[in-house]
């Protein structure tokens, strides 16, 4: 039994161990091992086409959290609001949203925008002056909105289970103590809540930083790290492309422990 | 059973001017009344309490006064003002919950200086720091300022919370079961502090409570409440000497009830019936007419426990004794009435002897000190 979940693990992890183990190879060949160096993170940094697509995940990142903090924060407040039923066919849905594959998603999104986008674009060229009528296409803005919607659900889910384990008579006692409702929402709600939003705008960025498969769909003229390299490694797995994947694994790993260390120590301070 | 009863039976606010009052205060919950067309007046500085059991109306009650809840219809005044709509942040009462509602990410200083920090224009900081020290020195948590609240007991989370609201100088303070949370020796010292703090502070409370004991040992006057309802209101004397049914005698103090009719009435006094045939005499109370289903109430402190018949006196078999420290609490049975219980002062078990559980006895009470009383 033990030998069978060790078996488990090995194919789990083995592949990532060697990625980032052949990251730090001298050699050229990924199949042997001729010695440490860091030669190739230092190749994937400098070669421009790396560093490019690693803004672009960036930007896309850090704008799809923040809207998707942001959105599923109001949103998670209008659905503590409710009552009955609206509020469970809302909370199945959000939890669809999750469960939905990606390769769903990516499709959805680029049939809508594509869609969207035939019938704009047209309107657009209608009221602007002949030949500088802008184009709406594919690129930063799809990614963006394709990333955010996604990460909006996950964002809503953190902070359905914190809302909920929320003493309400705390508001009350902040209305009582003459807040009014804004007052309250900023001085009581916001800062009991906010580890939540913190650890829901890592996870979404963690999310879009690794996303290959949305992103893929709506990225348009776009590279994101991701999709270069799933096209590099149609020239040959390089070392280059292992530090690359171990750079974005670290990048994860590190933002998924800091989620989970805020939500953490939220849930000591938040305690009654 | 009637609601409004003449103003003798609710109770008077004494000379006090009225504070706070009730005018037809009614809400609904779909189709539960959680209160009934409430009607009354709490007076200047008084202690009052709500008393009744969970579901009775009390709280409803308590957030109508804070302005948690809005009366379905009927009419809320604070100090001369109508305050039906006023939202709860613009009444000039506080509130201290069940749970203390401390904010969990401020410190206790913070804690307590944040309805003075909602006023505009801000206070001036030192004069803030002033008032929240003073008012930790009146909760007798001095120093305890810059602590976090995670780190202070349940006691002094209570006191915090009263802190929190007293530094206010609300014109009521209200009180949510505020010691249902604490064990019962730190229970009983807050009792006493919250009497001490409302004489020196001269504040109006208004208690919501279901312990009895709580209630009797704080209120200048109670209410007694069922179904959305002020069944009986008046002083913990009042209530205890002269309940005017037998749900006020049974919810106030200990009470034996014995049931049957009215078989007899004259003036102050009346007869009670059994089905068994016993026949007893009392004092009345509440409204009665003969042949009306009544109950005999009598204190277990008003019924003699002796060893030898003698006129009057009813044989029982002791089933259980409990040694309380001052008092002994013997439960007995007679063959017809019942179980009755009997509260035995140290002195006179010293003098007559304990009985043991099996002993026979024979108990017997002084008419005028049993009260013939409606049974709802």
């Amino acid at each position: 039994m033990r030998l069978y979940a060790l078996a488990v693990y090995l194919f789990l992890y083995l592949p990532i161990a060697v990625i980032a183990v052949f990251s730090f190879n001298a050699g050229r060949h990924a199949s042997q091992f001729t010695g440490f160096s860091v030669q190739w993170y230092g190749k994937a940094l400098s070669n421009p086409f790396v560093t490019e697509a690693l803004w672009t995940s960036f930007v896309v990142a850090l704008s799809s959290a923040l809207i998707a903090s942001v959105f599923g924060t109001m949103a998670a407040l209008a659905l503590q609001g409710m009552k009955g039923r609206v509020r469970m066919v809302a909370d199945a849905l959000i939890y669809v949203a999750v469960m939905v594959p990606g390769i769903v998603i990516g499709i959805a999104t680029l049939i809508a925008l594509v869609t969207l986008f035939g019938w704009i674009n047209p309107l657009l060229a209608r009221l602007a002056p002949e030949g500088q009528a802008p184009q709406l296409a594919m690129g930063y803005g799809s990614l963006i909105a394709a990333h955010a919607l996604f990460s909006m659900s996950l964002v809503i889910i953190i902070l359905r289970a914190r809302l909920a384990g929320m003493d309400r008579s705390l508001m009350e006692a902040s209305a009582d103590l003459y807040a009014p409702p804004f007052a309250t929402f900023w001085q009581v709600t916001l800062p009991l809540i906010f580890p939540g939003i913190l650890a829901g705008f890592l996870l979404s960025f963690t999310f879009s930083f690794d996303d290959f498969i949305i992103a893929f769909f709506v990225a348009g003229s776009e590279t994101t790290l991701p999709i270069y390299v799933f096209s590099s490694i149609r020239r040959g797995v390089t070392p280059e492309i292992n530090a690359i994947g171990t750079m974005v694994l670290a990048v994860s790993l590190i933002l998924l422990v800091a989620a989970q260390l805020t939500l953490r120590r939220g849930i000591k301070t938040g305690a009654q | 059973m009637q609601s409004q009863i003449d103003p003798g039976a609710q109770g008077q606010t004494g000379d006090r001017p009225l504070i706070a009052e009730f005018r037809a205060a009614t809400k609904r919950y779909g189709a539960v009344l959680a209160a009934d067309a409430l009607s009354f007046g709490i007076g200047k500085g008084e202690f009052l309490s709500f008393l009744g059991p969970s579901g009775c109306g009390k709280t409803t009650a308590l957030r109508m006064l804070a302005g948690f809840e809005v009366p379905t219809s009927g009419d809320v005044f604070l100090d001369g003002e109508r305050v039906t709509d006023v939202p709860a942040y613009r009444r000039p009462v506080n509130m201290v919950f069940q749970h203390y509602a401390l904010f969990p990410h401020m410190t206790v200083a913070q804690n307590i200086a944040y309805g003075l920090m909602q006023r505009r224009p801000r206070p001036d900081r030192a004069e803030v720091a002033r008032k929240v020290d003073r008012a930790l020195d009146m909760v007798r948590l001095s120093g305890f300022g810059p602590r976090r609240i995670w780190e202070m007991s349940g006691g002094q989370q209570q006191r915090v919370a009263l802190a929190r609201a007293i530094v206010n100088e609300p014109k009521v303070l209200l009180l949510d079961e505020p010691l249902a949370a604490l064990d019962r020796k730190l229970r009983r010292e807050m009792q006493i502090e919250l009497q001490t703090l409302q004489r020196q502070l001269g504040i109006t409370f208004v208690l919501v409570t279901h312990d009895q004991e709580e209630a009797l040992s704080m209120s200048d006057r109670i209410c007694i409440m069922r179904s959305g309802r002020i069944v009986q209101a008046g002083s913990p004397l009042a209530l205890y000497d002269q309940p005017i049914n037998r749900y006020v005698a049974d919810f106030v103090g200990k009470s034996n009830f014995i049931d049957g009719v009215v078989s007899a009435l004259s003036g102050e006094g009346g007869q009670i019936e059994t089905a068994s045939g016993y026949r007893f005499e009392g004092r009345v109370s509440g409204v009665l007419a003969p042949g009306a289903k009544a109950s005999l109430s009598i204190r277990p402190e008003q019924i003699d426990l002796a060893n030898s018949a003698h006129p009057g006196a009813e044989p029982v078999t002791v089933i259980n004794r409990i040694f309380l420290g001052e008092h002994t609490e013997y439960l007995v049975r007679h063959a017809a009435l019942g179980d009755l219980l009997v509260l035995v002062a140290r002195q006179a078990e010293a003098a007559a002897g304990s009985f043991a559980p099996g002993a026979a006895a024979f108990v017997a009470w002084k008419p005028e000190t049993a009260l013939i009383l409606p049974q709802d």
